[in-house]
C-alpha cells in the first residue's frame, strides 16, 4: 500500500469551524524526503491543513495518515476510536513543527528551549540531549548563543532556535507555517537558508510560504489551495511559472 | 552653525524636579505634626509601649503569626493551583465542583468560616475512618483532639485563601499566549509537563504579585483567628491589655509589628518577581517613567 511511499497521505479531508468550511475536500500524497509548498490566499485553510496534519485540529472527514498510521484515531473493526491526549501526544512527537511567531518558551535560553524536549518527552539522557543540542544551535549557527533568552535575539534567529528544537525530537516530518512571515526582509534569508539545509538532508517538509525564490529552488511540488479546496499542483515550474487555472495565475501574479 | 567634528559628551545639568521637593516637604510635615500628636498625647504611656514590644510573649505571638501564615499561604496555593487547572479544563465536573468550591469560600465572611471550623466539634463530636459502608472503624478521635485550634485556624485560613488564590492562578494561566501551548503541544508533550514547565512558570509573573497582595491580606486575617483563642501575635496582646488595661498602647505594639512583618514580605516578593521575570524583554524607554514596570 501507499505506507512505503507516503509520509503524508491525506484523503479527502474536511474540517469546519462552526458553520464555516475551511477545509472542503483535501486529498494530498506527500512522498518521503520531499518538500511540499502551500500557498494560496489569506483563509484559503492553509494553516488549517498543516494544523490538522499533526491533530492540533480535529478533522470532520476523511483521513490523514502519517508514515502509514491514521492520525488521532484508532481502527477497530469497523468502528474509529478517538485517541486520548496521551497517545496523541505519543504520535506528534516524531513530527515537527515551526511556527510563523516561533512559539520559543521564553522562560528558557535557547539551549533549554532545545533540550527540553529529548529529555522530558523522548527519555534521552540530559547530557547526550544537551551535545545533542548544541549540535543542532551550531547547525542553524546559533552556536554563541547557547544561553540567550529568546526576548535577547533577533526573529530569524529565534526561528532558527525553534528549527533546531524540532530538529531534536527526531522528527520524520517538518511542518512550517510561514516561518518567514513575521521576518525583517534582512532576516530571511537565514532561516531559509537553514530550511534548505535540512531539506538537502532529505527530511521530509510540508511548508506554508510566500517565498517563490524558495518554493522554486528547494520544492519538489508545489500546492496551490483556494476555497478549501486543492486548485492546482505540480512541479514548481508548472505551478509558479505556467499555471494552467486561472486563479492560480492570479495569487502568483499578486506575490510575485 | 556651529559643526563639531568630534562626538562631544552630554555635559547638561539634570532636569530638576521642585515638584518632587515640595511634596515631600509637606508630606514630612504632616506626619511630624502626626507623630508628635501621638507623642504628646496625655492618654499613651509611651514606657507601656516599649515595655511591651519585644515582650516574649508578644514575640512569640508574632513568631506564631509568621507560621501560621506561612503553612496556610502553602496550603492555600497548592490547592489554588489544582482549582484553577480543574476550573479550566475540558471536563465539566471538575469545572463545576472548582467554580462551586469559589463561590462557597468566596461568598461567606472569614470570620464565619473561622468560627465554623472551631466549632466543628460541636458538628461532629468524633472523627472516624471507617471502612465504607461497614462499621468496621480504622480509626477514631473526638474532633476536639485531633484538631486543635491551631489547626482549625489553619484549614480556615488556607481552605478561604484558595478560593482567592485560584482566581489569581486563573487568571494568570489565561494570561499566557496560547502559542506557548500549541509547542508544547506540538513537541508531544504532556498535559501536566506543558503546565509544569511551560504555562506556570510563566503564569507566575502575573500569579506572584497578586499572592503578594494575598499573603498581606492573609498575615493581617491570622487576627481574626483570637477567636478561636489561637496565640497569635494578636490574642497575645488582647490577654496582656486584659490584665493591665494598656488596650491602646498594646494594640500601638501589635500594628507595628504588624507594619513590619508585611514590610519585610516585600523582600521575598521582589526576588520571586525578579526569577520568574527571567527572559522577559527590558523597559523599552517609553515606559521607563513607571518606575518598576516590565
Ligand atoms: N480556531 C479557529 N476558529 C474559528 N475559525 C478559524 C479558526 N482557525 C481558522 N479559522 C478560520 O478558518 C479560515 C482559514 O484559516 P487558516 O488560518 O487556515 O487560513 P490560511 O490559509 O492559513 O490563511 P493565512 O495566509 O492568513 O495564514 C479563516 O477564515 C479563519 O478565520
Ligand atoms: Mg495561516
Amino acid at each position: 500500500m501507499s505506507e512505503q511511499q507516503f509520509m503524508v497521505d491525506a484523503q479527502h479531508v474536511r474540517k469546519s469551524f462552526g458553520s464555516e468550511q475551511v477545509l472542503k475536500d483535501i486529498s494530498l500524497q506527500i512522498p518521503k524526503g520531499s518538500v511540499t509548498c502551500l500557498i494560496g490566499p489569506s483563509g484559503s485553510g492553509k494553516s488549517t491543513f498543516l494544523r490538522c496534519i499533526n491533530h492540533l485540529e480535529k478533522i470532520d472527514g476523511g483521513r490523514i495518515y502519517v508514515d502509514g498510521e491514521l492520525m488521532g484515531y484508532r481502527t477497530k473493526g469497523d468502528y474509529l476510536y478517538e485517541m486520548s491526549p496521551r497517545q496523541i501526544a505519543q504520535q506528534r512527537k516524531h513530527i515537527g513543527m515551526v511556527f510563523q511567531r516561533f512559539n520559543l518558551f521564553p522562560h528558557m535560553s535557547a539551549l533549554d528551549n532545545v533540550v527540553i524536549g529529548p529529555v522530558q518527552v523522548s527519555g534521552k539522557s540530559e547530557s547526550e540531549s544537551i551535545a545533542r543540542g548544541k549540535v543542532l544551535l551550531d547547525m542553524v549557527g546559533l552556536s554563541g548563543e547557547l544561553n540567550s533568552y529568546p526576548s535577547q535575539l533577533s526573529g530569524g534567529q529565534q526561528q532558527r532556535v525553534a528549527i533546531a528544537r524540532a530538529m531534536a525530537m527526531d522528527p520524520k516530518l517538518m511542518l512550517f507555517d510561514e516561518p518567514t512571515s513575521a521576518l525583517d526582509p534582512e532576516l530571511v534569508e537565514d532561516v531559509l537558508k537553514v530550511m534548505q539545509q535540512l531539506a538537502q538532508g532529505g527530511m521530509t517538509m510540508v511548508v506554508v510560504t510566500h517565498e517563490m525564490g524558495f518554493a522554486r529552488e528547494v520544492a519538489q511540488e508545489v500546492v496551490f489551495m483556494d476555497g478549501g479546496f486543492v486548485v492546482e499542483r505540480g512541479k514548481p515550474s508548472q505551478v509558479i511559472d505556467n499555471p494552467t487555472e486561472e486563479r492560480t495565475r492570479e495569487f502568483v501574479k499578486s506575490v510575485l | 552653525m556651529t559643526q563639531t567634528n568630534e562626538s562631544v559628551d552630554v555635559v547638561a545639568r539634570p532636569l530638576r524636579h521642585y515638584g518632587r521637593w515640595f511634596s515631600a516637604v509637606l508630606i514630612a510635615a504632616l506626619l511630624g505634626a502626626l507623630v508628635w500628636s501621638l507623642v504628646t498625647a496625655p492618654s499613651i504611656n509611651h514606657s507601656m509601649i516599649s515595655k511591651y514590644m519585644f515582650d516574649p510573649l508578644v514575640v512569640d505571638g508574632a513568631r506564631t503569626t509568621v507560621i501560621l501564615t506561612v503553612i496556610s499561604m502553602s496550603i492555600a496555593i497548592v490547592l489554588a493551583i489544582f482549582l484553577a487547572v480543574m476550573k479550566l479544563s475540558t471536563n465539566p465536573v471538575l469545572r463545576v465542583i472548582s467554580s462551586t468550591y469559589i463561590q462557597v469560600f468566596r461568598g461567606t465572611p472569614l470570620l464565619v468560616q473561622v468560627v465554623f471550623w472551631g466549632y466543628l466539634g460541636l458538628i461532629y463530636s468524633d472523627i472516624t475512618i471507617s471502612v465504607p459502608f461497614t462499621h468496621h472503624v480504622l480509626w477514631s478521635r473526638p474532633t476536639s483532639d485531633a484538631i486543635s485550634a491551631f489547626t482549625a485556624g489553619v484549614i480556615a485560613l488556607a481552605l478561604n485563601e484558595a478560593a482567592y488564590a485560584a482566581e489569581v492562578v486563573r487568571a494568570g494561566i489565561q494570561d499566557v499566549d496560547k502559542g506557548q501551548f500549541e509547542a508544547a503541544d506540538a513537541l508531544g508533550f504532556s498535559r501536566a509537563l506543558t503546565m509544569r514547565r511551560v504555562v506556570l512558570p510563566q503564569a507566575m509573573r502575573t500569579i506572584v504579585p497578586a499572592l503578594g497582595n494575598e499573603t498581606i491580606g492573609m498575615l493581617k486575617n491570622t487576627a481574626l483567628l483570637e477567636v478561636l483563642n489561637v496565640l497569635e501575635l494578636y490574642t497575645r496582646t488582647q490577654h496582656i491589655s486584659s490584665q493591665n488595661l494598656a488596650q491602646v498602647e498594646l494594640l500601638i505594639v501589635a500594628a507595628v509589628w504588624y507594619m513590619a512583618m508585611t514590610t519585610v514580605l516585600s523582600v521575598p516578593q521582589r526576588w520571586l518577581e525578579k526569577y520568574f521575570g527571567r527572559g522577559t524583554a527590558q523597559t523599552p524607554s517609553s515606559k521607563r517613567w513607571l518606575k518598576g514596570s516590565k
